[in-house]
This record gives structure tokens, C-alpha cells and sequence, in this order.
């Protein structure tokens, strides 16, 4: 073995370790809940409790709409500066990158100040508007994610013979977008769809501070209130991030099956 | 039949829906913000709520932040450089690759509230850790660890910081050619000066880059600081978190001078990124 494989094996090891020890660690801690062996009960506590199907569903709710409305601004958008105006494409990409640069709790405290009910558009006056406004917050947050892989997708087609060849055809723009741009970059907007989901389902601040029950905040309720909950709650997020991010990887799988074929 | 110049507005609409999106929830709330920082609440101009930042509570939360930060995104760059290094060229076998891009995917976004919660199953005061390791004879906190501090924070945000390390920083490594190596070695460089003077100077502007998300990403991050120390630990957003909620009542205005103060923060830091990028790009031309 030489110097570098030795390294290369221990500096990987020491990561591996890393990552993997506090997984166990909270899988155990989280099956500690009965004296002396291990149970499920944590788990079915918190399946049992009413607060966190309230909240679970609310937030996959809200992070439908995300995908949603994200991939019908996003979409449009990506295609357009693509196949129009491709002077702009640094400007659009700096402002999809801001999200990553301007801290979310900026941008939250900001809608307090901007969408109160004094305000020319007070969404935050009742409990709907402040889910629309939340929801909007969640695109914003998740658009250096979704412009990205969407942009990506593009990329790897011709979008501008597709657009010729449908202009020719007699298609409308909505045709086009709709018909022809979305099912040749459908596996990008779901992977985007996918990430969005993830930071959707556990996000913290902007909701904790409109003040909507979603299921972020449910989980910082949790982790100062319960013993054994907590670690049943981090253990079920892993998966679901895990889900989420696995479901990426069998689409993009799935795609490039599809492609060799042609 | 149209022209050019009647027919370039129209090109125009096609990005309208985004940029009115962009501009309602982004940029407006963001200019907001960076406007009530230097209002009275009448809304004349001040600078008062910016000299109010020079309080010790506010000056000494915001240099555990950058140190925070800065720490975790030094110790995130570098063990996940020696990672993907490790996994793209010092001979790991290939197999590993794809699960350790997929691991650190989703490593990337296991951040905010479960993190903590992990952390603190395992290295808690009850943690399974630190009773195996008391079992053994080390004494943890004993020894004066304790995971709700500065140290503490900073591994458990070095926890997503390496993941997002590999994932920028595998492209960046594939791109480095064999032939580059190859040629160093016929030269008769040593691997260590093919290193510092062929792969670093390319790898250096990704680099910077990285360094400057990841401490972009660990200055905003609350969630899991808040999970885990609750409010005992006194970094920028929670700070920020609790003049918003209003437990900090005595100057409103002074959380728009906080709010300021960080993305005048993030974006120095990106700036610096950006100037240093462009010298060493200049540098790698000639």
C-alpha cells in the first residue's frame, strides 16, 4: 500500500466514522424509550400524537404548492432566457443565486415589515395569505435548487430546432412550454421537485416566524419537550430526506435508460 | 413586419412573471430591511440604529457567528477536499464514488432541528458516546466537552458543511487532467510540488468559491443552533430571531440594523471571494 492509498483509506475512514456514528447514535437513542430493552414506543408515540400528523400534513401540503408554483415560474423562465435572452442569463442566475448569499430569516423578517397589515398587499392580515406568503418564501428559498436543475435539463436538449419544428407546427407558446419543453426536462424539474421537498418538510425559520404550524417548528417544540420523541423525529427526517434524495437518483437513472434507447 | 426595436420589449415579457416574482419576494423585502436600518420609526434618516450595533451583546454575537462560520467552513473544505480527493484520484476503488455522491447529497440536506437532535443522542450528556466512551474511561465532559458550546456547534455544522464540500469539489477534481500529472512527473516533480504548483493555483478559485457557500451557509443557519443550545448560545440569528419575536423590546429598529449587518457580512464575504477569484485567475494567465 503506498503513502497516498494510506492516506486516502484513513481520511475517508475518519468521515465515514463521522458521519455515520451520530446516525446510530440517534437510531439507539430513539429505541432507549423502555426501561432496559429496546422498543419502538418513541415511534409510536409520536405516530400517535395528533400535532405531528397536523403538521406533517401541512407542510407536504405547502411543499406541493412550492413545486408547483416554483417549476411554473422556473420553467418558463430557464427556457425563455435560454432561447431569448441569453444576454440576460448572468443577471437571471445571480438573482436565483441570491438565496444562498441573503440569510432566510432576512428575507422573512423583510416580508414581516413589507406584507403587515398596514401594508399595500397584507397577506400577513389572515392565515391565508401568510400560507401564500410562506409558500412563495419556500420557492425563493428553494429557487437556487429548482433554476439549476432545470437549467441543467436544458442544456442536454435543443431547445431551439424543438421550438422551430413546433412553431412550424402551428404551436402556441403555452403548447410549446407545456407539450414540448416539459416532458423532455420532466426528469430535472422532478429532481428539482425533489430537493425543493426536502428543505420544504424540515424548514424552521420563515415558518416559526409567520407563525404557521408547520412541521419545522413542531420538531424544535418537540425537542425541548420530549425525552425520546426527538430522536424517533430525526431518524423518520433522515429517511424522508433520504427518500427524497433516492427518488432523484432512480429518476435520473431511469432517464439516461430511456436515452441510450434513442 | 415588426422591428428590432419594437420587437426587443417583447422579449422583455417573457422573464416578467420571474423578475416581478423576484422582485416582490426577494429583492423589495431584502431593500426593505437594508432601508429600516437607517430610519428612525418615523422614517427619517438616521445612522443611530447602526452605532447601536456597537452594544457588546450585538458586537460580541456577531464574532461568534464569523468565527463559527469561518471554523466550520475551514475544517468542511478541508476534510471534504481530502475526501473527494481521496475518492477521485488517490485509488480508491470507483464503486465508492456514486454511493458517496449520493450519501452527500443527502448528508448536504440532513441540516437544521433533526441534525441536532442526532448530535445530541449521540454525544449529549446521555448521549451513547459519551456513556460508551465514560464506560471505557474517557471522560467526556469531565475532560471539559460540552456539545452546546462554540466547539461543539462547529461539529455538528461540519456535518453538512463536508458533504457540500464533495459535491462541488468532485467536478472541480475531475476536471484536473492526467496529462497535467504525467507531465509534472517527467519533469521531475515531486507529488507534493505537482500539488502546490500545477492543481492548487486551477482547483484555487472553486476553492475560495466553496469556502465562501459554506460560510454563507453556516452565518444563516438557526435551526440547528436553536435545537441545540435552545437560546444559550448567543450567534447573530438567534439574536435576530428574538427582537423579531419581540423578547428584546427595547428598540425595534435595532433588528433592521441586525438583519443589515448580515448581509453586509455575506456579501463582503462573497466579494472577497469574487476579487480573489479574479487575481487568481489573472495570476493563472501569465
Amino acid at each position: 500500500m503506498t503513502l497516498g492509498k494510506f492516506w486516502a483509506w484513513s481520511t475517508f475512514a475518519l468521515c465515514l466514522t463521522f458521519f455515520i456514528v451520530p446516525l446510530l447514535g440517534m437510531t439507539e437513542f430513539s429505541l432507549r424509550m423502555r426501561r432496559g430493552v429496546y422498543s419502538f414506543d418513541a415511534y409510536a408515540s409520536v405516530l400517535n400524537d395528533p400535532q405531528f400528523w397536523q403538521t406533517f400534513s401541512y407542510s407536504i401540503v405547502l411543499s406541493l404548492f412550492t413545486i408547483l408554483l416554483g417549476s411554473l415560474i422556473v420553467v418558463p423562465t430557464a427556457y425563455w432566457v435560454r432561447l431569448k435572452l441569453p444576454k440576460l442569463r448572468p443577471l437571471v442566475e445571480f438573482i436565483t443565486l441570491l438565496p444562498l448569499v441573503i440569510p432566510s430569516i432576512v428575507i422573512v423578517f423583510g416580508y414581516i415589515r413589507m406584507y403587515n397589515t398596514s401594508s399595500f398587499l397584507p397577506l400577513l392580515g389572515t392565515s391565508l395569505g401568510t400560507d401564500v406568503l410562506l409558500t412563495c418564501g419556500y420557492v425563493i428559498i428553494a429557487l437556487p435548487f429548482m433554476y439549476r436543475a432545470v437549467d441543467t435539463g436544458l442544456r442536454a436538449i435543443d431547445i431551439a430546432t424543438l421550438t422551430e419544428a413546433a412553431q412550424s407546427l402551428g404551436a402556441s407558446w403555452f403548447t410549446i412550454i407545456a407539450r414540448v419543453i416539459l416532458p423532455n426536462v420532466l426528469v430535472a424539474v422532478l429532481s428539482g421537485a425533489f430537493i425543493t421537498f426536502a428543505i420544504v418538510i424540515g424548514e424552521y425559520v420563515l415558518a416559526a416566524l409567520l407563525d404557521r404550524p408547520a412541521f419545522g417548528p413542531y420538531l424544535v417544540w418537540s425537542g425541548s419537550n420530549k425525552a425520546y420523541e426527538p430522536s424517533a423525529l430525526a431518524v423518520i427526517s433522515f429517511a424522508i430526506t433520504w427518500g427524497a434524495l433516492g427518488l432523484i437518483q432512480l429518476v435520473s437513472r431511469f432517464n439516461k435508460h430511456t436515452k441510450a434507447q434513442h | 413586419m415588426p422591428t428590432p426595436s419594437r420587437r426587443l420589449p417583447l422579449n422583455w415579457l417573457g422573464i416578467l412573471p420571474f423578475m416581478l416574482f423576484a422582485l416582490l419576494f426577494l429583492l423589495l423585502p431584502t431593500l426593505n430591511i437594508v432601508l429600516g436600518a437607517f430610519q428612525t420609526p418615523d422614517g427619517d434618516f438616521t445612522l443611530n440604529n447602526l452605532v447601536n450595533l456597537g452594544q457588546p451583546r450585538i458586537i460580541g454575537a456577531f464574532w461568534v457567528s464569523i468565527k463559527l462560520s469561518f471554523a466550520s467552513a475551514v475544517v468542511g473544505c478541508v476534510l471534504g477536499f481530502g475526501m473527494a480527493a481521496a475518492v477521485t484520484m488517490a485509488g480508491l476503488p470507483a464503486w465508492l464514488r456514486g454511493p458517496l455522491l449520493t450519501f452527500s447529497g443527502v448528508a448536504s440536506n440532513f441540516a437544521g432541528v433533526p441534525l441536532a437532535f442526532a448530535f445530541i443522542a449521540t454525544l449529549g450528556r446521555v448521549g451513547i458516546l459519551t456513556v460508551l466512551l465514560k464506560y471505557i474511561g474517557i471522560d467526556l465532559y469531565g475532560a471539559g466537552f460540552n456539545l452546546i458550546s462554540f466547539w461543539g456547534l462547529v461539529l455538528v455544522y461540519t456535518y453538512f458543511q463536508i458533504p457540500l464540500m464533495v459535491l462541488i469539489i468532485v467536478p472541480a477534481l475531475d476536471g484536473l487532467k492526467q496529462e497535467w500529472r504525467e507531465a509534472a512527473e517527467i519533469l521531475g516533480a515531486t507529488g507534493l510540488q505537482y500539488w502546490r504548483i500545477v492543481a492548487f493555483p486551477i482547483l484555487l478559485p472553486a476553492l475560495l468559491g466553496t469556502m465562501a457557500l459554506l460560510f454563507a451557509s453556516a452565518f444563516g443557519a438557526i435551526a440547528t443552533a436553536t435545537a441545540l443550545t435552545g437560546s444559550q448560545l448567543s450567534i447573530v440569528p438567534i439574536v435576530l430571531f428574538n427582537q423579531i419575536r419581540g423578547d428584546v423590546l427595547q428598540d425595534p429598529q435595532l433588528g433592521y440594523a441586525i438583519a443589515f449587518g448580515m448581509i453586509v457580512v455575506t456579501a463582503v464575504t462573497n466579494f472577497l471571494y469574487l476579487f480573489l477569484r479574479g487575481r487568481s485567475e489573472r495570476w493563472m494567465k501569465s
